[in-house]
């Protein structure tokens, strides 16, 4: 089952080495990260979307909080949460594709960020699942690149990961 | 006063209390060396291999309770570090290990020398740190040796460039650290300890599984108490051999993959098991799903939560320091005068007497050829069974664990984890230096001691006086067994030709040798090298041992605890199979 884990580390060189180093040492597996400081200039913050079965997950919890510079760990689907992805997506747009591409972008609510006479760059913003329905969407041939970041994480409401 | 960062780590060494480092010198810490050498607080004691330097630092931590310093250069002397950093890691032993590092603006050049030692060793250290600035260096010591010696214990590598160790700057240790991301846990939940009560109290069949934590842990006082105040039976793991005394009647030995009929037995067939500083591993319990397939409700006391349900689901996982719950576990059915059920208890030990009384140990003797478990069995009783055993990997390290009942914990240093070959020598060097009356003695095998025999060098150098007996059967005995069980006895490279003469060996590196061929002369021998007249030498005992012999019992892979090739005089037995619901209460 899909995990969304949320990591409160120190900002120190060599932790994020740490954590990937855990993933493939152990096995496990990594299906985005994303890692930046927060507010607090020491800490960082960073979310890894992961699968496995229950004790997979909970001994990646428990192996995560054994490194010493991890601080806090949770597993946002434990209860209620919000995560976004951002993609920059690039796409060729021409003739009547031109249109349509505006029209799928406006659905999905993407913008438009830069524009030549024969390329749209779309900036969208949602769940994963959400930026895969808009790639299932658009027809493949004229994607020239895309950029996704991962999932980012945070609880609902009162739920908030902090030292 | 400003003074150099190769004095601060010196004198951080000394604040820390550091006895002994054991090392070897090199461009990078060359600084390092000459503060040592205008020092006299500790001793340095220079090994002919860095892997060596590492395996007595560790075998020191493990026989005494302090952590063990290990100080190699940068690049090679790094990286021949790596495989004691991995040793010491599997076996959760403290331990700082000091490596130089080429200077920080030639970090990453390729410099002559260099290699990421941090990157190296980043999944074989419970924490390592590159220090890049002088201003940090005493605390990031300090945090190095609190972070070993806290927690589950293990190697902690601090990586220093050679630029900082020539650098000025005030030195302040400091008191104590705090480190606002690790904070061990010590005591264990109440909540949960209670139910532990309840569960043991409620036993049929109980049985306390003992491991390497215990030992590591100081817990041993803690758990032969509660065995003892329950009348219980109990196991130890190999790490944990002597947490429990091994010559007692309510230990059935050592258990898993080359364990006692009766250990093994009983614990596949108990109905509540109590686990202490024991993580289930693959040599103790082979395979989880045929384990739990016999019901039992499993308490399992780690320090470390991933160490619970990594392997096998628990009833009752205690996190805390094992010392600490098994005080308040007894504390608690003390006070509340819970025990289990006399009757039941006792018809359990009759069916653990039932598989004792079969001798799954027993060996067929011989006046022919020295049977390596005879020589395990005469060393214990010269040596009162209290001589500190190091030993390397393979069959010689079975039967030491198996014929040599270790009276107590931090009597028996081996590699259990990563079963690293080359361990036993240096590792019996430093349990020397850390206990310099005891009697120390490496039982090892003419592949591993190959694999670090320099050292005897370094036992002349610093006049450790240990024996070294050698259980020599011209073949890398382990995998030979195997090769003759799984590969149809095709002895693919196990066969060693061209062994030295190992006598001559040790009288070139200025010690006694000895050969002995003959059963008959196993006693005698052994009383020589144990006499006082050879007290302070060391002693190569290289005893030709019979080359077929192999260690029983043994679990194959894939195999079960209640599934063990058995030895040859109990192979004909009709055992009777156990049954879950015999009424013990009726047996007596």
């Amino acid at each position: 089952m899909r995990h969304i884990l949320s990591i409160l580390l120190e900002n120190e060189a060599g932790a994020l080495s740490r954590v990937v180093g855990l993933f493939s040492a152990r096995a496990y597996n990594i299906d985005s990260l994303t890692v930046s400081t927060t507010e607090d200039p020491t800490l960082s913050r960073m979310t890894i979307v992961t699968h496995g079965s229950d004790e997979v997950i909970e001994q990646i919890t428990k192996q995560l909080n054994k490194l010493i510079e991890v601080v806090k760990v949770i597993d946002l689907n434990e209860s209620d949460h919000i995560e976004r992805e951002m993609m920059l997506i690039k796409v060729r747009a021409t003739g009547k594709d031109r249109e349509e591409m505006k029209r799928m972008a406006d659905i999905f609510r993407g913008r438009i960020i830069d524009v030549t006479e024969k390329t749209y760059t779309i900036e969208l913003t949602g769940t994963s699942e959400k930026l895969g329905a808009f790639i299932e969407a658009i027809d493949r041939s004229v994607i020239l690149e895309t950029v996704r970041t991962g999932a980012s994480g945070i609880g609902r409401g009162e739920r908030i990961l902090k030292i | 006063m400003q003074i150099s960062g190769a004095e601060i780590l010196v004198r951080s060494l000394q604040a820390e209390g550091v006895e002994f480092v054991f090392g070897y010198p090199g461009g990078a810490v060359l600084e390092i060396y000459d503060a040592i050498f205008r020092q006299q607080e500790f001793k340095h004691v220079l090994v002919r291999h860095e892997q060596a330097a590492v395996h007595a630092a560790d075998a020191y931590s493990r026989s005494c309770d302090k952590v063990g310093v290990a100080l190699v250069t940068s690049g090679p002397g790094a990286t021949n570090a790596v495989t004691g950093i991995a040793t010491a890691y599997m076996d959760s032993v403290p331990m700082v290990v000091i490596s130089g590092q080429v200077s920080t603006p030639a970090i990453g050049l390729d410099a002559f020398q260099e290699v990421d030692m941090v990157g190296i060793t980043r999944p074989c250290v419970k924490h390592n740190f590159l220090v890049k600035d002088i201003n940090e260096l005493a605390t990031t010591i300090k945090k190095a040796f609190y972070i070993a010696a806290t927690g589950r214990p293990g190697p902690v590598v601090v990586d220093i460039p050679k630029d900082v160790t020539q650098q000025l700057a005030e030195f302040h240790y400091p008191e104590s650290v705090s480190i606002r991301s690790y904070v061990p846990v010590t005591r264990g939940h109440p909540g949960q300890i209670k139910k532990a009560a309840s569960l043991l109290a409620e036993a049929k069949r109980p049985y306390i599984y003992i491991g390497g934590g215990a030992v590591q842990g100081n817990a041993s006082a803690e758990v032969t108490e509660l065995v003892r105040m329950l009348g219980l039976p109990c196991t130890n793991t190999l790490m944990g051999l002597g947490a429990y005394p091994g010559d007692d009647r309510q230990c059935l030995g050592m258990l898993g993959m080359h364990g006692t009929y009766e250990a093994n037995m009983a614990m596949q067939y108990c109905d509540v098991l109590i686990a202490v500083g024991a993580r289930f591993d693959d040599r103790v319990i082979s395979v989880p799903s045929h384990f739990l397939a016999q019901p039992k409700k499993i308490v399992h006391i780690d320090i470390d939560p991933s160490s619970i349900a990594k392997r096998v689901k628990v009833d009752v996982p205690i996190v805390g320091d094992v010392k600490h719950v098994l005080r308040d576990l007894i504390d608690l059915m003390k006070q509340n005068g819970q025990r289990p059920d006399a009757a039941n208890l006792a018809g359990w030990w009759k069916q653990i007497e039932q598989w004792r009384s079969y001798n799954s140990l027993l060996y067929t003797p011989s006046t022919e050829f020295i049977k390596p478990q005879s020589v395990v069995q005469k060393l214990y009783e010269i040596t009162g069974g209290d001589a500190i055993i190091t030993s390397d990997v393979g069959q010689h390290q079975m039967w030491a664990a198996q014929y040599y009942p270790f009276k107590r914990p931090k009597q028996w240093l081996n590699s259990g984890g990563l079963g690293t070959m080359g361990f036993g020598l240096p590792a019996a060097i430093g349990a020397q230096l850390a206990n310099p009356n005891a009697q120390v003695a490496c039982i090892t095998g003419e592949g591993s001691i190959q694999m670090n025999i320099q050292e005897l060098s370094t036992a002349k150098q610093y006049h450790t006086p240990v024996k070294v007996i050698a259980l020599n059967n011209r073949y890398l005995g382990m995998v030979r067994q195997w090769q003759e069980f799984f590969y149809g006895t095709r002895y693919a490279e196990s066969y060693m030709d061209a062994l030295p003469d190992f006598v001559g060996i040790a009288e070139a590196y200025g010690h006694v040798g000895m050969k002995i061929e003959n059963p008959a002369d196993v006693e005698g021998a052994l009383r020589e090298a144990f006499s006082p007249a050879l007290k302070e030498r060391l002693v190569f005992m290289d005893f030709r041992t019979d080359q077929s012999e192999n260690v029983f019992p043994m679990i194959q892979n894939g195999k079960g605890l209640d599934q063990m090739d058995l030895p040859p005089h109990m192979r004909d037995l009709q055992i009777a199979p156990f049954e879950n619901n015999r009424d013990y209460g009726n047996m007596c």
